[in-house]
């Protein structure tokens, strides 16, 4: 008598992610599901400016010292530069002190080529001067690149801040770039309704945060397919272990120049939109605050996750704008907005570390290094 | 492109640079004790610089003196002197420890990433800054004409001050004071020890955390007397007036080797020389421009500044 021995099936191999969370829950759905919340998610953003008409909560949300579709569309520029720091600082791992020099320089090759009060004297239509700001920021990404990608680190941020404040102080001392009186005159995005006024007007910024939601999805999808391709895959093993990279053939320069150059570019698109709006722009917006409180968002948000930088982003431009023309008691919190956000960075970096949405390599080898220290 | 003007200038940039330099100087070495110890760069050491300015500027006002009083008598100048940098070494010192207590140590207990301890620090930073704004009404406060500059010596075009010699001669003493200190004392032993490694440092009975406080205390003391020379040099304080004077102090530090103590001397030093005589060269306003330019070329042939990063001197 024979026994068949009985063999353990080989276990069928589970393709689908089996995390826990919303995350896991998003990834065990099927295709056609997937996309269906995406589109449901794209449609409340789209929705947002309408808010207000929710009944019960939605007045909540809305600002009330700055009108709220203007509040988003503020939202939507600083979530543009969440975005592209994210590039350089999330996935990369280069900390950039500077990266408000690239959004500066976006939006003054676009003041430059648009502005009547240029001395160019080009008068360009704002469409037109976006490709050249975009190649401009990226240019200028290069420039900054190639001499001081081979500092690690800290040495590496100190440059970067450099950077800016000189991109700031000849902003500030060229007579060309005219300084605190600025360029006055920009034109805005071109386009008109059927009765002829324009779309892109001064009064109602709804449209323009429609413009900048739109430009966010296309950059999301672009950096998105970046990181999971060749470079993404690169990026991420100089994060992790540069000499470790360059040993494997990681050409770590060359990678480290593109996360630049693709930051620089986001960042100057991120200059083309604000400009476009405000019709405004001189050398105060450059200040190198902003750029600190951009990469407060990206950290906070959740470093190396798009999602993390996109709420962030979104955060550090939404709790300011909702605390302007509040009351605290008889406090004016707007006087107050700054001293709450420090609070609030302080108390949200010490209950969650890794961001509020962390991306989930970057809390493996958090766990990791928890591992390796000694408990104390 | 103004050469003659540099030529002409050298003498009095020279000492202007000495003395501005001095300052950035001890300012810088909060940074730097911190990186070498904790590898962060500690972006609240700006706001604990401000807060000493107004320490000064409070304790004076204790005493009546406000910008529009009349210089006082050479003897209760020194004592008003003394107590002044005694009050804001003291309450930088304090604030700087507090920065450690609420913004570092929290996150060292959970292992954050170091992009975190940044984050926070950035926070403690806001918190410090906007908070001394909301308290002054955001407003400018003068300082009593505690000295009035007077030429000592004299040669040349070139004058130098008093305050100039006090200040420079005041940073020299309190550098070699923590250098000895560093260096001598058993207290200093286990912060090098901490700066070279943490955990071995605490297995060989190390207080770590008590080292760690002691490098927030020491950075805070500094940057307090930095703040007196700065206000007595400048004239007046705002609740930001940290944030410049930090970052030309945190290029200092880096220029001169982060980590590295008489980095910090030779880094701030360098950075004031050539911040006076890029003015003279270009125009006040590009005297910034210099120093960061500088700064690119040094890193590009010396990754590490001039002197290179070592606190714990082991470290490579």
């Amino acid at each position: 008598m024979t026994t068949v021995e009985q063999r353990p099936r080989p276990r069928q191999v589970n393709r689908r992610p089996n995390g826990r969370g919303v995350r896991g829950w998003f990834g065990r759905q099927p295709r056609p599901v997937r996309a269906a919340v995406v589109l449901v998610a794209l449609a409340v953003a789209y929705a947002l400016p309408y808010v207000g008409s929710v009944p019960g909560i939605g007045p909540q949300i809305e600002t009330q010292g700055i009108d709220w579709p203007s509040a988003l569309f503020n939202m939507s520029y600083y979530v543009l530069l969440a975005l592209g720091l994210n590039v350089v600082v999330g996935f990369a791992g280069l900390l950039d002190l500077g990266y408000v020099g690239f959004f500066a320089v976006g939006a003054y090759t676009v003041a430059l080529l648009t502005s009547p009060d240029s001395d160019l004297k080009t008068h360009w239509p704002w469409l037109l001067s976006i490709p050249v700001a975009i190649a401009v920021a990226m240019l200028s990404g290069l420039i900054l690149g190639w001499p001081t990608l081979r500092l690690r680190g800290d040495y590496l941020a100190i440059v970067t801040l450099g950077f800016a404040e000189i991109i700031r102080i000849f902003a500030d001392s060229n007579t060309h770039l005219r300084g605190d009186r600025g360029f006055g005159g920009l034109p805005h995005p071109p386009g008109k309704y059927s009765d002829g006024t324009p779309i892109f007007g001064v009064r109602d910024a709804t449209p323009y945060f429609w413009l900048g939601l739109s430009v966010i999805v296309v950059v999301i999808l672009g950096i998105r397919n970046l990181d999971r391709s060749r470079v993404g895959r690169s990026w991420l093993a100089i994060r992790e272990d540069e000499e470790a990279a360059a040993i494997m053939g990681v050409r770590t320069v060359k990678y480290k120049l593109w996360a630049f150059a693709i930051g620089a570019c986001v960042g100057g698109l991120g200059g083309v939109m604000f400009a476009g709006q405000n019709g405004f722009m001189n050398s105060a917006t450059f200040v190198l605050q902003f750029s600190i409180l951009i990469l407060a968002g990206v950290v906070m948000g959740g470093s190396g996750n798009i999602a993390g930088a996109i709420l962030g982003g979104a955060l550090i431009s939404y709790i300011p704008d909702r605390l302007r023309g509040q009351q605290i008691g008889n406090l004016d919190a707007y006087e107050y907005r700054f001293l709450l956000f420090g609070l609030a960075i302080i108390l949200i970096m010490i209950f969650r570390p890794q961001g509020l949405i962390p991306s989930r390599r970057r809390a493996m080898e958090l766990k990791d290094r928890a591992k390796e220290v000694a408990p104390q | 492109m103004n050469f003659s003007g540099l030529i002409h200038d050298l003498g009095p940039s020279t000492v202007a640079g000495l003395a501005q330099g001095a300052i950035y100087a001890l300012f810088a070495l909060g940074y730097t004790l911190v990186y070498g110890v904790l590898r962060l760069i500690n972006f609240a050491h700006s706001e604990v610089f401000m807060v000493g300015t107004y320490a000064a500027l409070i304790t004076w006002g204790i005493f009546g003196l406000d910008q529009n009083s009349a210089t006082p008598g050479t003897g209760a100048v020194i004592g008003y002197l003394a107590l002044g940098i005694l009050a804001a070494a003291l309450i930088s010192g304090v604030t700087a420890i507090c920065v450690e207590l609420v913004a570092y140590r929290p996150l060292r207990r959970r292992n954050a990433p170091p992009l975190a301890f940044l984050i926070t620090a950035i926070g403690a930073s806001i918190v410090i800054s906007e908070f001394v704004g909301v308290a002054t009404h955001r407003n400018i406060r003068g300082v009593p004409p505690l000295i009035h500059p007077a030429t000592v010596v004299h040669f040349g075009n070139t004058n130098i001050t008093n305050l100039q010699i006090l200040i420079i001669v005041l940073a020299l003493v309190m550098m070699l004071a923590l250098d000895r200190f560093v260096n001598r004392t058993r207290l200093g032993r286990g912060v090098r020890a901490v700066a070279q490694n943490p955990d071995s440092a605490a297995l060989m009975g190390v207080n770590k955390d008590r080292a760690i406080s002691l490098v927030f205390l020491l950075g805070g003391l500094m940057a307090g007397i930095a703040a007196v020379m700065y206000v007595l040099k400048i004239g007046d304080t705002r609740f930001d007036a940290g944030f410049n004077l930090g970052i030309a102090a945190f290029t200092a530090a880096v220029l001169g080797g982060i980590g590295n103590l008489r980095g910090a001397l030779v880094g701030g030093l360098i950075i004031g020389l050539f911040e006076n005589y890029g003015a003279s060269l270009f125009g006040t306003q590009y005297r910034n421009v210099v120093t960061f330019i500088l700064l690119i070329v040094i890193l590009m042939f010396r990754p590490s500044g001039i002197l290179g990063e070592s606190l714990g001197r082991a470290r490579a």
